[in-house]
C-alpha cells in the first residue's frame, strides 16, 4: 500500500511497473490485500446472485427466472461465496497479520504464497464463465451431488471441476505456508501457548484445509472420469453407487464448515479483550476446544445424510457426535460472554461486529442441534430451515468476524482512522438486514418450504417477501462498508497511532500505523 | 549463511515436503475410501446392495425348536421397478407383494418390453430396503444377474427366485426389493460383444431437468 521505490526496476512506464508489482509481490502484506480485494470482489458478485434469485423469490409464482437458471444462481452463489469469498478473505487476512502477530518478518515460503494467490482469478474465471456456455452454468448446488452432476450434469461441469482442482491446489499451498510460517518463524520466547488466538484458530484450520482440500479433489475427479471415462463411481448402473458421493463430499464439507468459522472465532478472541479492557478468559481451554471442535469436525459428516436410509446406529452415532460439538462450541461462547463480564466495555465497530458475531452465531448453533437430532431433521432436511441454520453460523458467523477483524485492523494496514459513525450504521443496518433476511427462512423451513426450488406455495408469499426485502437491504450495506474502507485508506477520519486501541495487546501494536512495507527483520523479543 | 540460517532452512524444506506429502496422501485416502465405502456397505448392508451372485438353496431341516419358530414366520416382500431416464422399455413386477415363510424358496416374475424398433441391451440393479435387510434376501436365479437383450418390440417375463434367510431379525416384517433397469452403458457393452452394433448409450439430455 505503501510505494516503494526500490522493489521497482528503473525505466520502466509507471503503470507497467505498478502492474508488475503487484503481479511479482512476493511481500506478505501486498498479498494480503491482493487475497481480500479478490474476496471482496468475489463477495459483490456472489451477492449479485443472491440478489437475482432473492428478486424471483420476492413473489410466488415465475417472474424473472427460468427454474434452471434460478437453480444456476443459486449454485454459483454457494460456490462463489464458500470458495472465493469467505476462504480467500481468511487467507487475506492470515497472510497480513500471521507474520506481523508473531514477529516474523514475512510468510516463510514467500514465492508459494505470491503463487497460491494467483491461481485464485483464473479458477474463478473458469468457474463464471460457465454462465455464458452452452448449456449453462452447473445447477446442481454447491454439494455436487451425483448423478445430478454426473450423468446431468451441464458440459460446463468440466469448467467447474478443473476450477475446483484450482481452488483446492490454492488453499492447499496457502496451508502449508501458513503452518510452516508459524511451526518455524516465531519470534524468540513466542511459544505456542503465548500466540495470539487468531494464529492458533488458523494453524487448525490450515491443518483441516491439507486434510479435507484433496478429499474434494479426489471427490470432483470421480466425477470427471464419471462422466468422461467409463469409470461408475456413482453410477448404480455400472455397480456404483450416487450415495457414495455424498459420503465423501461430507466427509470434506462438515470440516469444511469449520474451516470458515475456526478463523473467525479467533477474530472474535482477538477483538473482545480489547474493547472489554480485560485479558481472554480461559486462554488454554479455547485452544483446546478449537482442537476438539476440528477433530469432531471429521466423525459428524453424516448429519447431512440422516435422510439417506442409513441404518439407525449410523444415525445415533452421527447425531450424538454432532450434539457433542456443541460442548467444545458452548465453552467458546461462555469463555466470549465471561471475557466481557464486568470488563469496562466500550463499542467501537470492531466490538460490535465481534458481540454481534458472538449473539448471532449463537443462534445458529441452536437451529444446528435441533437438525442434529434425527427425527426432527427428516421434517428440516433440504427446507429452507436448513438454509436459515447455514446463514445465521455464516453471515454473522464468518462475514460479520471478517468486518469486524478489517475494522480492527484497517488503522494498522492504512494508517488512518475509519469514520467511527458511518461504521456504526454500517453494523446496524447490517444486523436489521441480516435477520429480515434469515430469519424468516426459519418458519418458512418449519412450515416445509422446500430449498432450491424456484416457486413456492402461496402461504408462504409473505415471509419470502420480507427476506427479499431484507436481502436488498443487506445488498446495499456492502456499498456502506466499501465507502468506509475506502474512504479511510484515503485519509479518513485521522492518523491513527501505533497503538490504535488503547488495551489492545500483541505485537502487531508495537508497530507505528501504517504498518511499513517490511517489519521485524530483527526478531522482537518476547517474554 | 550463518549455521542457524541453514538450520532454519532444512528444517522449513523438511516442513513443507512433510505437509505436500500429507495432502498427496489424502488425495489417495479419497480414492481409498471407494473400496473400503464397498467393504464397509457388504459387512453392514448399509446401501441396500444384494449380492450380485446366486445363492445357494436353503438347507431346511430346522435343528431346534427356535429355528422351528422362525420357520413358522413370514413376511411381506414388496416388488418395485423403475426404468432408467429415456430408455425405451415397460418394466414392472407382475406382482406387487407376497407373503413369503422365512427359508422357503419363491418365485416372481418382471414383465419387460422394448418400445424401440431396434435390438436394445438392459441390466437390472436390485436394491432392498431397509438396507440392512439386504443380506437376509438370498436370490437363487435372477434376471439381474445377466444382461437382458430384447430385440424391437419383444416382450419377456423374467423370473426370481430366491428366498428370506431364517436368521431374519424379528423387527423386519416387510421387505422391498426394488429393481431399476438402466440401459447398458458404453464400458459395458465393450465386454459383452453381442451388444455391439445395437445398443446405445442413452444421449444425455440437458434441457429439461431441473431441480436438484
Ligand atoms: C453447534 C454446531 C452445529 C451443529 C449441531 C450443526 C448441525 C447441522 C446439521 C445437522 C446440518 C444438516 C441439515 C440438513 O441438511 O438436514 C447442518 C447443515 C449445515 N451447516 Fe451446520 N451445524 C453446526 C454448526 C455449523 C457451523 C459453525 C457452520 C459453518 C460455519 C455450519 C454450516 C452448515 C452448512 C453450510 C450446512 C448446509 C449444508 C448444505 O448445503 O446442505 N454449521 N448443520
Ligand atoms: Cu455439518
Amino acid at each position: 500500500m505503501i510505494a516503494h521505490a526500490d522493489t521497482i526496476p528503473p525505466a520502466r512506464h509507471p503503470l507497467i511497473a505498478w502492474i508488475l508489482r503487484w503481479i511479482l509481490t512476493t511481500n506478505h502484506k501486498e498479498i494480503g490485500t491482493l487475497y481480500l480485494c479478490f474476496s471482496f470482489l468475489m463477495f459483490i458478485a456472489g451477492g449479485a446472485m443472491a440478489m437475482v434469485f432473492r428478486l424471483e423469490l420476492a413473489q410466488p409464482g415465475l417472474q424473472y427466472l427460468g427454474a434452471d437458471f434460478y437453480n444456476q444462481m443459486v449454485t454459483l452463489h454457494g460456490l462463489i461465496m464458500v470458495f472465493g469469498a469467505v476462504m480467500p478473505a481468511f487467507v487475506g487476512l492470515a497472510n497480513w497479520m500471521i507474520p506481523l502477530m508473531i514477529g516474523a518478518p514475512d510468510m516463510a515460503l514467500p514465492r508459494l504464497n505470491n503463487f497460491s494467490f494467483w491461481i485464485l482469478p483464473f479458477a474463478f474465471f473458469m468457474l463464471l464463465s460457465s454462465l455464458f456456455m452452452q448449456g449453462g452454468a452447473p445447477n446442481f448446488g454447491w454439494t455436487l451431488y451425483a448423478p445430478l452432476s454426473t450423468t446431468y450434469g451441464p458440459p460446463s461441469t468440466d469448467y467447474l471441476i478443473f476450477g475446483v482442482h484450482l481452488m483446492g491446489i490454492s488453499s492447499i499451498l496457502g496451508a502449508i505456508n501458513i503452518i510452516v510460517t508459524i511451526f518455524n518463524l516465531r519470534a524468540p520466547g513466542m511459544t505456542l501457548m503465548k500466540m495470539p488466538l487468531f494464529v492458533w484458530t488458523w494453524l487448525i484450520t490450515a491443518f483441516l484445509l491439507i486434510m479435507v482440500m484433496p478429499v474434494l479433489a479426489g471427490a470432483v475427479t470421480m466425477m470427471l472420469t464419471d462422466r468422461h471415462f467409463g469409470t461408475s463411481f456413482f453410477s448404480a448402473a455400472g455397480g456404483g453407487d450416487p450415495v457414495m458421493f455424498q459420503h465423501v463430499f461430507w466427509f470434506f464439507g462438515h470440516p469444511e464448515v469449520y474451516i470458515m468459522i475456526l478463523p473467525g472465532f479467533g477474530i472474535a478472541s482477538q477483538i473482545i479483550p480489547t474493547f472489554a479492557r480485560k485479558k481472554l478468559f480461559g486462554y488454554n481451554s479455547m485452544v483446546y476446544a478449537t482442537a476438539s471442535i476440528a477433530f469432531l469436525s471429521f466423525i459428524v459428516w453424516g448429519h447431512h445424510m440422516f435422510t439417506t436410509g442409513m441404518p439407525l446406529v449410523a444415525e445415533l452415532f452421527f447425531m450424538y457426535m454432532t450434539m457433542l460439538i456443541a460442548v467444545p462450541t458452548g465453552v467458546k461462547v461462555f469463555n466470549w460472554v465471561a471475557t466481557m463480564w464486568r470488563g469496562a466495555m466500550t463499542f467501537e465497530t470492531p466490538m460490535l461486529f465481534a458481540v454481534g458475531f458472538v449473539v448471532m452465531f449463537t443462534i445458529g448453533g441452536f437451529s444446528g442441534l435441533m437438525l442434529a437430532i434425527v427425527p426432527a431433521d427428516f421434517q428440516y432436511h433440504d427446507t429452507f430451515f436448513v438454509v436459515a441454520h447455514l446463514h445465521y453460523v455464516l453471515y454473522p458467523g464468518a462475514i460479520f468476524a471478517m468486518m469486524g477483524a478489517i475494522y480492527y485492523w484497517l488503522p494498522k494496514w492504512c494508517g488512518n482512522m475509519y469514520n467511527e459513525r458511518l461504521g456504526k450504521i454500517h453494523f446496524w443496518t447490517a444486523v436489521f438486514g441480516l435477520n429480515l433476511t434469515f430469519f424468516p427462512m426459519h418458519f418458512a423451513g418449519l412450515g416445509g418450504m422446500p430449498r432450491r426450488i424456484v416457486d413456492y406455495a402461496l402461504p408462504f408469499a409473505d415471509l419470502n417477501l420480507v427476506s427479499s426485502i431484507g436481502a436488498g437491504i443487506l445488498g446495499l450495506t456492502q456499498f456502506l462498508f466499501l465507502y468506509i474502507v475506502v474512504d479511510a485508506v484515503r485519509g479518513g477520519s485521522g492518523k491513527a497511532t501505533g497503538q490504535v486501541w488503547d488495551s489492545a495487546e500483541g505485537l502487531e501494536w508495537t508497530l507505528p500505523s501504517p504498518a511499513p512495507l517490511h517489519t521485524f527483520h530483527k526478531p522482537p523479543q518476547v517474554d | 549463511m550463518t549455521d542457524r540460517q541453514t538450520d532454519r532452512q532444512a528444517r522449513l524444506r523438511r516442513h513443507t515436503t512433510l505437509l505436500a506429502v500429507a495432502a498427496v496422501g489424502m488425495f489417495g485416502f479419497a480414492f481409498a475410501l471407494v473400496p473400503l465405502y464397498n467393504i464397509f456397505c457388504e459387512i453392514t448392508g448399509l446401501n441396500g446392495k444384494t449380492s450380485g451372485e446366486a445363492a445357494p438353496m436353503a438347507v431346511s431341516a430346522p435343528a431346534s425348536q427356535t429355528a422351528q419358530d422362525a420357520v413358522e414366520r413370514e413376511v411381506t416382500i414388496q416388488f418395485l421397478s423403475q426404468v432408467s431416464r429415456g430408455m425405451p422399455w415397460e418394466f414392472r413386477p407382475t406382482e406387487s407383494r407376497m407373503r413369503v415363510r422365512l427359508g422357503e424358496v419363491a418365485e416372481t416374475q418382471y414383465y419387460a418390453r422394448n418400445f424401440a424398433n431396434k435390438l436394445f441391451t438392459g441390466q437390472a440393479v436390485p436394491s432392498v430396503t431397509p438396507g440392512y435387510a439386504a443380506r437376509y434376501l438370498h436370490k437363487v436365479e435372477c434376471f439381474c444377474f445377466t444382461q437382458q437383450h430384447l430385440e424391437a418390440s419383444e416382450e419377456i417375463d423374467m423370473p426370481v427366485y430366491f428366498y428370506v434367510g431364517e436368521d431374519l431379525p424379528s423387527d423386519i416384517g416387510t421387505l422391498t426389493l426394488s429393481y431399476t433397469m438402466y440401459p447398458v452403458s458404453s464400458a459395458a457393452r465393450e465386454t459383452s460383444g453381442a451388444a455391439e452394433q445395437t445398443t446405445e448409450t442413452m444421449p444425455m439430455d440437458h434441457s429439461e431437468h431441473s431441480v436438484p
